[in-house]
Order: structure tokens, then sequence, then C-alpha cells
């Protein structure tokens, strides 16, 4: 099972680590980071894995969302498949 | 792998452009409840809401988490309590709507819809005194809707609830007068009422659906607009395409949550209803996309034309994106709930006549319209057996949501807040149907329902 995490806003150095200590702490590992810059928004985009979380998935959600308002950015934490079933036939 | 432009679609929709999940709605069944003592079946309905309902919101709210999409409401329909009224009929109805009530303050959730009663053919037991108790009813709580069916393309148009309507309208809304007559705001009139719609005031859990099931109601007028504004020169057929897809992308959202809400609760799938429905808020309007398609200002002439590309575009992009969909399925037109309907209405470019015409193209009808506080109750039912004539005629659901501003007049404002939204008092012509009302009857079943 996986999730995407979505950080959007302005340059963010230490988020990247930031980021990936809340997913190894609570037992989600990091398959693949990407990096975009998408009509003015900056975007760091990591899909995790969270099969082997020891944790409830919405405190995971709780913690990036908090991480996001102390950094004065936006993290979405969300499960995959909502993007699957959206932009597939 | 990832796909970074379809996340980022996805975020920005449900951040920017007001995508939701308006409601999951889960309806249950309470043929078992029936009881020729009220008190006892009051207590069954309350029991098995409760048993059924009562992770309802908390589900809700997990899947808000894990999927990062708000879902706006929690609700529940229940049978139409005509039904269970006839086991009792020399009680007071109104105990099973504050049953009802007791039941929604206990789940937590914002409506129980189903105060209802089937009449299009005929009044049989049980239905006369539920709809004569309405206005009380809807007074004396605050979170329980009201329907009743008074025609269909098969049974023609009982003309005898029609004139019986205008005047349980208006006392509606007069009993509700110090709360700006929010009463007349959960109640609606139905022609070719459907059994499985999940948004309020017509949800009701129709005889023919299983015991329990759970609907989701998906929204997102603003994603649409926000497409279209990306193809300022586009054809109108590259329009529909654009509304197709979008549709698409929205309805498969509700599939996803209805199928994880099904899981988590216990409960059927029932269906995916994918009508775009707007709030007041801002980005979030269905006159704004009709705008957006060309129209100067929404009501204007070209305005049922938009909206008869719209609706039939949002339904093939979404008959596609889920294995059930249903209710009412397409564009609502609600004025007091849309600030483009709110600004058109005050312009005066937008009227009673040209919403009804909308009404004949779109989901659903009348809705959500303020009138003068005045308005004779044979008015009201005139209105309610125009749009019902529409709806029999053209084999599609009809309905009427009309509040009476009592005291108000042409120019002023009734003001619901939150969802329900403001609306301008609008102008209702002053010659009376009240003889062709007060004739009662029946309007016969038009001729293509004879399809056997």
């Amino acid at each position: 099972m996986r999730a995407v995490v979505t950080v959007i806003g302005k340059d963010n150095v230490g988020i990247l680590h930031k980021v990936s200590g809340i997913c190894a702490e609570m037992g989600a590992n990091v398959i693949e980071v990407t990096q975009s810059v998408l009509q003015d928004m900056f975007a760091m985009i990591m899909l995790i894995d969270i099969t082997a979380m020891d944790r409830d998935f919405a405190e995971l959600v709780d913690r990036m969302t908090n991480l996001g308002s102390e950094l004065g950015l936006s993290i979405h934490t969300m499960h995959e498949d909502i993007f699957n079933s959206m932009h597939t036939i | 792998m990832l796909n970074v432009y379809n996340i980022l679609e996805t975020i920005r929709m449900i951040q920017d452009e007001c995508l939701d999940i308006r409601t999951i709605t889960m309806g249950i069944s309470l043929l078992d409840c029936i009881d020729t003592d009220i008190d006892k079946a009051c207590d069954k309905v309350y029991n098995k809401i409760v048993d059924r309902a009562k992770n309802l919101v908390s589900v809700g709210q997990q899947i808000e988490k894990e999927y990062g999409i708000p879902i706006i409401n929690k609700r529940i329909s229940v049978t139409p309590i005509a039904l269970l009224a006839a086991a009792c009929p020399n009680e007071n109805p109104v105990k099973f709507a504050k049953a009802l009530q007791r039941a929604a303050d206990t789940c937590g959730v914002n409506f129980i819809g189903g105060y209802s009663a089937l009449v299009q053919k005929g009044f049989s037991a049980g239905d006369e005194a539920l709809i004569r108790s309405i206005p009380e009813a809807l007074a004396v709580t605050d979170n329980i809707c009201s329907s009743v069916n008074i025609g269909s393309t098969k049974s023609g148009i009982n003309m005898d609830a029609v004139k019986l309507m205008g005047q349980i309208v208006k006392e509606t809304a007069e009993r509700t007068a110090d709360r700006d007559c929010i009463g007349a705001a959960k109640l609606v009139v139905f022609c070719n009422a459907v059994e499985d719609n999940p948004f309020m005031a017509g949800a009701f859990h129709g005889v023919g659906e299983p015991d329990c099931e759970i609907h989701v109601g998906v929204s997102g007028p603003g994603v649409v607009r926000a497409a279209l504004s990306k193809y300022p020169d586009a054809s109108i057929n590259e329009l529909a395409d654009i509304i197709k897809k979008t549709a698409f992308k929205i309805t498969r959202m509700g599939q996803l949550v209805g199928a994880r809400a099904s899981k988590l609760l216990g409960v059927p799938f029932g269906i995916v209803d994918l009508s775009l429905a707007p709030t007041p808020a801002i980005g979030d309007s269905v006159a704004h996309i009709l705008e957006e398609m060309g129209l100067e200002q929404c009501g204007t002439h070209g305005t049922t034309a938009c909206l008869a590309m719209l609706n039939d575009a949002v339904k093939k992009g979404g008959v596609m994106a889920s294995s059930t969909v249903g209710g009412l399925s397409g564009a609502f037109i609600p004025v007091s709930e849309d600030a483009g309907m709110i600004d058109a209405a005050v312009a005066g470019t937008l009227s009673i006549e040209k919403l009804e015409a909308m009404t004949a193209v779109c989901s659903v009808g009348l809705d959500m319209i303020v009138v003068p506080g005045d308005i004779a109750p044979e008015t009201i039912s005139a209105i309610i057996a125009d749009e019902a004539a529409i709806g029999m005629v053209n084999t599609k659901t009809t309905a009427v949501r009309l509040i009476p501003a009592i005291g108000k007049k042409e120019g002023e404002t009734l003001e619901f807040g939150g969802l329900l939204g403001s609306g301008p008092v609008m102008p209702i012509r002053d010659k009376s149907a009240a003889k062709f009302i007060n004739r009662g009857g029946r309007i016969p079943a038009p001729m293509h329902s004879l399809k056997n």
C-alpha cells in the first residue's frame, strides 16, 4: 500500500530531511522523490510505502499537515488510490 | 510510477477549485420498524438508525484523512415516514420527526431526509396525515427534511395533492417566519422522484432499495469551470469533451470514496450521484460555468442551451467512471446556493420563467427560489403543477423547493446562512390560477407512459 506526500510552496531547504524523518519515525519507507515546478507551483512529491507502518495513517497525515503549517507550506498526504482512480480509465 | 502532473492536478482541484464530496448518505429501511403503537415504532426507528449509522460520521472523517478529500456532509435517508404513519392512523406523525431528530443528534449527521409521502396516484393511509403534519414537523426539528411526490410519468399528476402542497409550503414558511422561513428550505415537492437520491432536501430511501446502503454525492462546479477557462476559443463540442473528462475524474473520486465507505461501514455500496452541486462559496458556482461557456450573465438567452450541453456532458463523463450511477446526476440550479445565480437574480437577468425552462434540461427543478411572502397558496400550487408537467411529459425528475418570504417582497432578501446561502425575493406573475387549482382531480398520464 502506498501513499503520496506532496509539498507545495516556496523553496524549502531541509524539507526533504524533515519529511523523510517523519516517515522513518512512523515506519513508512520512501520509494521515490520527484521535484517539479509546474505553473508557478514548486512541488516536491514523495511516493512512500505505508504497508509496514506501525501507526495510523491518520496520524501521519496530521503530522505532515502540522509540519507544513510550521514551515509555511502545504503538505498533502494522500493514499495513492485517489490518483490511480481519477486519472486512468 | 508517479505522474507528477496528475498528482498536482488532483491537489489543485481540491485546494483551489473547491472539489469535494458533497455528501455520503446512508439509506436505511425502516420497514421493519412499523408498529401500530407509535411509541414503539419511534423507539425502533431510533434504535435502527443509530445501530446502522453510529460510525457514519467517524468513517467519513477517516476517509477524508486517507484521501485528502473533504467530505462536506454525512447524512441519512430513510423510508418515507408516511408508510410508518399508516400503521398508527390516530396519532400525530410529528412524533416520528422527533425520533428522527434524536437519531440525527446521536449520530452527528447534519440531515435526515425521508419525512415523506408518495402520492402520485392518490392518497393512501398515512399520506394525508403525514403531509398535513409537515409544517409542524419542520418547525420543531432542525435536521429533518421532507418531500412529497405528487406526480409521475406513469401515474400523471395528482392535482389534489398539488392543491394541498401549495397550502403546506406556505404554512411551513409561516411557521418558521421568525427563522427566515427555513422550514420551506427543507421541503421538496417532486414529480418522478428517485428512490436513491443522496442530496437533501429530497432524499428518501425508496422501498425498492436494500435494507441499508451507502450513497455518494459528488460535486465540483469550480473544477469544471476552471477546466473550461483554459480553452477560451474551443468550439462547443470541444467544451463538451472537456466537461466529460472532468466529470469522469470527479465521479471516479466519488466511486473511490463510496467503495471505501461501503467497506469500512460493512454496508453495500449504493450509487454515485454525480451532480454538480454549487455552494455560495466563491468559485463553486454552476452559473459561472454557464458564463464561462460564453454568456454575459446566467439567465440571458442561450442559458437553456448551455445548461443542456453541460448536464448531458456531465452524465456522459460520469457514467464511464462508476459502476453504479444514480440519484439525480447532472447539474443543480439552486438559486440561493449559487453565487452566480444570486447575482443574476438580483440583476434581473434570471427570472422564474427562465429557471422553469432550465429545469427542462437539467437534473432538478425550481430549487431554493425565494418568492414574495404574500404569494397565494394557489399560485404555489400552480408553479408546482408547471414543474410537474415538465417532468411528467419529459420522463425526468423535476421538483419545487420554493421559499415564501413571509413579510418580505420583491427586492428584499432572505438569509439562511451556510450551504443554503441567501436568496433575493423573485417576482412572480400576479394573475391567479386559483380556479384551475381548486378543481382538483388528476392530470392523466401522458401517451408515452403506455410503453409496454
